[in-house]
């Protein structure tokens, strides 16, 4: 239904082919968040994934870089819009966690310090497309984008990757988290726009 | 809450006015609006005469059942949508809205006989949702006390001047960071910790929170509220000043 808003040109020369529908490109890395950001150690941090059947595999942070930290160069989107391109990551694939892990569940429900949840689909977190990201732009992460641990699942709307983390519950139906709950799409496919249900 | 449907609507503009000197408060009717809860946004779509399009999220100053939206847009310098909003939008032009957007900060009266108080924290133009929580509160028979705490830089960056000063059930105190109104014994500069602890409600009330502003001054507001002693889960936050 769209129609023409006469006197809009808008910024060209911006656009690009990686850019998915209704997004723009920022130089910059916005925070958004809907409480409080807490803070968190690593000599504290441990991350746990918890299976159906209530088993827990629990890693410390030593833990998590003896399991081999990679670098990642990805696109990330944000569902209000922004996307950042070609942004250096690095942190452990999902992968590396689930080599011991015994489940026959489908989906994954995120927990973060300060309660925040999203449920992600498992066959998004494995075959390297997420990692437990611990730095980006080549420093450790800072505590206002999720250090000093989150969730990095770049083809999905960054609100997946979930700040904080301190473990993964899995679980056989896809229950919604935090913002799904509040009206954001199941999965968050920035190239489908799913971005609200 | 009202769950209300999110969708694509057709809008047109029927009032514009200066807001601040780099405000604009724009009145659009939707008549396919279902309404909205305080504190909630919309997403903006515009498209250029060639296909291209862009798309932001406002904040809606506006609440309730009606079918008119209120938004005041402050132009970002170097900003993709809001110098078209601010400057070129007319009355009677159409603009493309997606909402009622944002179920989480959102006030709603209280069916409690003895709700909890709310305490709003805004920075700049972030005071948007805020005052639409305070107007929605107005009008409402909810009984929980209001305060809001609202940080500007000068005595003209002050938006909804009018209808702040004309609530009588919140009470608003102001604090300006560059330059102060004429008489103010209070010198300009930025909120500072004692300020936050005294104008607002402790944390002995259990207040309700509700933070809005850039990135800078919402972390450093809910830092201090939870170094105070309020409960993280009593804070909610909201940022502006992502991509303009």
């Amino acid at each position: 239904m769209s129609f023409i808003n006469s006197g809009f040109t808008g910024r060209r020369g911006r656009r690009d082919e990686r850019l998915p529908p209704g997004q723009t490109l920022v130089e910059d890395w916005p925070v958004l968040s809907a409480g409080p950001t807490p803070q968190v150690s690593t000599a504290d941090w441990t991350f746990t994934i918890t299976t159906e059947d209530g088993a827990e595999h629990r890693w410390t942070w030593d833990d998590l870089t003896a399991l081999g930290i990679e670098d990642v160069t990805t696109d990330i989107h944000c569902v209000t819009h922004w996307s950042k391109l070609a942004m250096p990551w690095r942190g452990v694939p999902l992968d590396a966690f689930f080599a011991d892990v015994d489940t026959s569940a489908d989906y994954a429900m995120a927990h973060c310090h300060g309660g925040y949840t999203t449920n992600v689909p498992l066959e998004d977190l494995l075959d390297g497309k997420a990692w437990v990201a611990v730095e980006a732009e080549g420093e450790p992460l800072t505590p206002e984008h999720g250090g000093p641990a989150r969730l990095l699942v770049p083809h999905l709307y960054f609100w997946k990757s979930a700040k904080w983390l301190r473990g993964l519950q899995l679980m056989p139906d896809n229950d919604p988290g935090f913002w799904e709950q509040h009206g954001y799409h199941l999965r968050g496919d920035p190239w489908q726009e799913e971005r609200y249900w | 809450m009202t769950l209300r449907r999110t969708a694509w609507h057709r809008a047109t503009v029927v009032s514009v006015a200066a807001e601040t000197a780099t405000a604009r408060r724009i009145e659009l009717e939707v008549p396919t609006w279902p309404g909205n809860d305080a504190g909630s946004h919309v997403d903006i779509r515009l498209t250029a005469p060639d296909g291209y399009q862009a798309t932001r999220s406002y904040s809606v100053a506006s609440s309730g059942p009606g079918t008119r939206l209120v938004l005041a847009v402050d132009e970002v310098a170097d900003g993709e949508v809001s110098p078209f909003l601010v400057r070129v939008l007319a009355v009677g032009d159409p603009v493309e809205v997606h909402g009622p957007l944002g179920r989480f900060f959102v006030w709603t009266p209280s069916a409690d006989p003895d709700p909890a108080p709310v305490q709003l924290v805004a920075g700049g133009s972030g005071v948007v949702p805020l005052y639409a929580m305070a107007a929605a509160h107005e009008r409402s028979d909810d009984g929980s006390e209001f305060r809001l705490l609202y940080s500007v830089r000068t005595p003209d960056d002050v938006f909804f001047r009018r209808e702040l000063a004309a609530l009588r059930r919140t009470r608003v105190d102001l604090v300006h960071t560059r330059s102060a109104p004429e008489g103010d014994r209070r010198p300009p500069r930025r909120l500072v910790r004692e300020e936050l602890d005294r104008l607002t409600l402790g944390p002995a009330l259990a207040p309700r929170i509700f933070v809005c502003g850039s990135t800078p001054f919402v972390e450093t507001v809910s830092r201090w509220l939870l170094e105070a002693g309020h409960a993280p889960a009593a804070v909610r936050t909201e940022r502006f000043g992502g991509s303009a």
